[in-house]
C-alpha cells in the first residue's frame, strides 16, 4: 500500500448564509443583481444551494433556476439557468458572466418579459464559510477509504465540490490527493467524474467508495 | 363538530429517558455528530444566555428545551431564562408580535410605557455575564440596555415575519435592534433593512421529542378512537394555535369544498400559550365556521399533548398549514418529518421548506389550498414521493443537531470577527 508524502487533511465545514440588502422582483432586476451580487452570492445559490439540496436527484440545480421557474415562470430561461454545470467553472466570476450571458440572450428575445413581476422576491444570499481543522487524516488509501465514511454531507462537498474554485482547477480535494500523492489517476479522473447533479450526497460517497474499494482489490 | 378540550390519561406517552447526542445518529448518521463535537471543541467552556418569553408552549420553548442540554454535552455552559411580566405586559407584547406581523394596531404611550417597565424590571432580576446572549423575539429585546459596554457577544433572533411591521411599533423597537451584534432571521423575506449583519437560521424540530418520534400503528390508532376520528378515511389536519393568523377557519372553508369530491374528515389541532389571550375568541369563530358537521374535529389540546400531535400528524392524510403570516411554521417541519405530503400558503418561512412540487405543495387562497389537498388525495404516489423528499430536506436542514451546528458556527464567526 503506497504511503503518501503528504496526508490527506479532513476539514469540517460549516457554512452561515449572510442575508443581503439585493432583492429582485422582476427579471430585469434579476439580471441587475447577477451582476451586482457579491462572488459569495453566485456561490451561495449555486454550489452552496446543489450541496444543501443534494437530495433532489432531478429538477434541481441552483437557486437561480429554481426561482426563474417557479417565481417568475420563465421555464426556458430556468432550463438554459439550470443547464450551467459547475464543475465546469474554476472561477465565479466566469460562471457569473455565463449566467449572466444566458439571462441577456432570453431577455433580448423575450422583452415582454423584462418587467414581469415575479411572485415572491428574489434575495441575494452570501455564504460565509467556517471551516475547523480535523484531526483526522489519511496517509493510505485504506485510511482514507475508512474516514470517508465518517465524513458529513457538509464536508463531503467542501472537498468534493466547493474545492474547485479553491484550488482553481477542473478537479476535486480527493482526486488531486489521489493523483499527487498516491500516483493513481485512474481513481482520479473516475472520482472527478462522479455527477453531483443525478446523485445524492450519499450516492456520491458510495460510488466513490466503490471505486476505491476496486482500487484497494485489485 | 366535535371538540376536546383536554386529553385523558388513556393515552400511554413514551417512556421518559434523557437524551444524548448520541441517539441522533440512528436518524442523522455518526460523521454529523462526529462533527458537530468537532466545533464545538472550538468552543469548550464558552457560557451562553438564551432568553424568550415563555417555558412552555410555541416553536422558540419547544427548541430551547432540547438545545440547553445538547449545548451542555457538546462542552459549553448554557442557561435560558425567561422573561416575567403579568398579562397586561403580555397582551401588550401579543398586540405587538401582530403588528410586526402587519396587522392593524394604534399602539399607546402606556403600552410603550408598560413594555419598558417590564423590561427594565427583568433587567434587574436577571444576570447577563456570558460570553454569547441570544435574546429571542421582541418581548425581550431591550434587555440589550443590561449589556455591560460591550462585552459578550449579544445576538437578536427574530423567530417572526417583520416584512411588514407596523411603523410604530417597528420604530420603537429598532433603536434596540441596532445595538445588538447580529440578527437571526428565519427567513430572507423577514430581514429589513439593518446596519448590523442578518443571517439565515433556520428553527428546527427535535426527532426525539415526544412530538416527533416514531410511534406505532396501533398507538396512533388509539389517539384517533380517543378523539372520535375515522382511521378508515382520509384525515386532514392542520396543528396550529387557536390563531387568526393561521387562519383555520379558512382550513374549515377548503376542506369544505375538497368534502364535495372526497368523503374526508377535518382535524383542527391546536392550543394556545400562555402569551396568547386570543385563542378562546377564535376557537368559537372555528365552531361558529364548522356548522356541526361531526367529521370536523376541534381539539383545544392543552400544552402537554406533544405525543398525541405525534399520532394525529402520523396518523393523517394530508396536513395542511394555511397560516395568513408565518414566522417559520414548525407544524410543516413536523409533517415533513413523518414523510407526509403538506399543502401549505407560501408565507413566511414556508417555502423554504416547501419547494413547490419538490418537497409540498404550495397555495395561495382557500380555494387553492383545497384544490392541492383534492390533487394529493387522489394522487397517492406522488403525495408519498413529495414525504419522501421533504423528510430528506428536513434531515439536511430543520432538525435540533443543524441548529445546534449553526449556532456553534455563528458563535465562531462572532469570535472571529471580535
Amino acid at each position: 500500500m503506497k504511503q503518501a508524502e503528504n496526508p490527506f487533511r479532513f476539514v469540517t465545514v460549516s457554512n452561515l448564509t449572510r442575508i443581503g440588502n439585493q432583492t429582485a422582483i422582476t427579471l430585469e432586476e434579476f439580471r441587475d443583481g447577477l451582476e451586482k451580487c457579491s462572488d459569495a452570492s453566485i456561490f451561495h445559490h449555486t454550489f452552496q444551494s446543489l450541496g444543501t439540496h443534494h437530495f433532489l436527484t432531478e429538477g434541481f440545480s441552483n437557486d437561480f433556476a429554481q426561482w426563474v421557474l417557479s417565481a417568475l415562470n420563465c421555464p426556458i430561461l430556468a432550463e438554459r439557468l439550470a443547464a450551467q454545470d459547475i464543475r465546469g467553472y474554476l472561477a465565479l466570476n466566469d460562471l457569473r458572466t455565463d449566467l449572466l450571458r444566458v439571462t441577456d440572450e432570453y431577455c433580448f428575445s423575450h422583452p415582454e418579459a423584462l418587467n414581469r413581476v415575479a411572485f415572491e422576491p428574489f434575495y441575494y444570499c452570501e455564504s460565509v464559510e467556517v471551516t475547523v481543522p480535523h484531526t483526522r487524516e489519511a496517509w493510505t488509501l485504506e485510511e482514507f477509504r475508512n474516514w470517508l465514511e465518517h465524513l458529513s454531507n457538509e464536508s463531503f462537498h467542501y472537498h468534493f465540490l466547493y474545492s474547485r474554485l479553491r484550488l482553481g482547477l477542473r478537479t476535486n480535494d480527493f482526486s488531486q490527493w489521489f493523483e499527487n500523492e498516491l500516483a493513481l489517476p485512474a481513481l482520479a479522473r473516475r472520482t472527478n467524474q462522479i455527477d453531483v447533479y443525478t446523485s445524492t450526497v450519499e450516492g456520491a460517497r458510495g460510488q466513490l467508495a466503490k471505486y476505491i474499494d476496486r482500487e484497494l482489490a485489485a | 363538530m366535535s371538540v376536546t378540550s383536554d386529553v385523558t390519561n388513556s393515552v400511554t406517552s413514551p417512556e421518559v429517558h434523557p437524551i444524548h447526542l448520541d441517539d441522533y445518529i440512528p436518524l442523522i448518521g455518526a460523521p454529523e455528530v462526529d462533527e458537530l463535537r468537532a466545533v464545538a471543541a472550538q468552543l469548550s467552556g464558552r457560557t451562553v444566555q438564551m432568553v424568550n418569553s415563555t417555558p412552555t408552549g410555541g416553536g422558540v420553548a419547544e427548541i430551547l428545551n432540547r438545545l440547553i442540554p445538547l449545548m451542555q454535552e457538546l462542552g459549553l455552559h448554557p442557561r435560558w431564562d425567561v422573561l416575567t411580566g403579568g398579562r397586561d405586559f403580555f397582551e401588550v407584547t401579543k398586540a405587538f408580535h401582530n403588528a410586526l406581523h402587519g396587522d392593524p394596531y394604534q399602539p399607546r404611550k402606556e403600552h410603550f410605557d408598560l413594555f419598558l417597565a417590564t423590561t427594565e424590571q427583568n433587567c434587574r432580576r436577571l444576570h447577563f455575564d456570558c460570553d454569547f446572549t441570544v435574546i429571542h423575539d421582541p418581548q425581550p429585546l431591550p434587555l440589550i440596555e443590561a449589556r455591560v459596554k460591550h462585552e459578550g457577544h449579544w445576538i437578536w433572533r427574530c423567530h417572526i415575519d417583520l416584512s411588514h411591521p407596523n411603523p410604530e411599533v417597528w420604530s420603537f423597537l429598532r433603536p434596540f435592534v441596532y445595538r445588538y451584534d447580529a440578527s437571526l432571521f428565519s427567513s430572507p423575506s423577514f430581514a429589513r433593512q439593518l446596519s448590523i449583519p442578518q443571517y439565515l437560521f433556520y428553527p428546527c424540530i427535535d426527532p426525539l421529542s415526544d412530538k416527533n418520534i416514531e410511534i406505532d400503528a396501533e398507538s396512533q390508532r388509539s389517539v384517533l378512537e380517543h378523539f372520535g376520528i375515522d382511521p378508515a378515511r382520509p384525515i386532514i389536519l392542520q396543528v396550529s394555535r387557536f390563531d387568526r393568523l393561521k387562519d383555520p377557519v379558512g382550513v374549515v372553508h377548503a376542506y369544505q369544498i375538497v368534502k364535495r369530491y372526497t368523503d374526508c374528515q377535518l382535524v383542527l389541532a391546536g392550543g394556545s400559550a400562555i402569551d396568547d389571550p386570543e385563542g378562546e375568541v377564535v376557537f368559537e369563530e372555528v365552531q361558529r365556521a364548522a356548522n356541526g358537521d361531526p367529521d370536523i374535529h376541534a381539539l383545544n389540546l392543552p400544552p402537554w399533548s406533544a405525543f398525541e400531535i405525534n399520532a394525529l400528524q402520523r396518523a393523517s392524510t394530508v396536513i395542511v398549514q394555511k397560516s395568513l403570516r408565518e414566522g417559520f411554521g414548525l407544524t410543516v417541519t413536523e409533517g415533513l418529518w413523518k414523510k407526509k405530503p403538506v399543502v401549505a400558503s407560501a408565507v413566511g418561512g414556508i417555502p423554504a421548506q416547501i419547494i413547490h412540487k419538490h418537497t409540498g405543495l404550495l397555495a395561495h387562497s382557500i380555494e387553492g389550498t383545497a384544490y392541492q389537498i383534492r390533487f394529493l388525495l387522489s394522487n397517492p404516489a406522488l403525495a408519498q414521493k413529495l414525504g419522501e423528499q421533504g423528510h430528506e430536506h428536513v434531515r439536511e436542514n430543520f432538525l435540533i443537531t443543524s441548529n445546534v451546528k449553526r449556532y456553534l458556527t455563528i458563535f465562531l464567526n462572532s469570535q472571529c470577527h471580535s
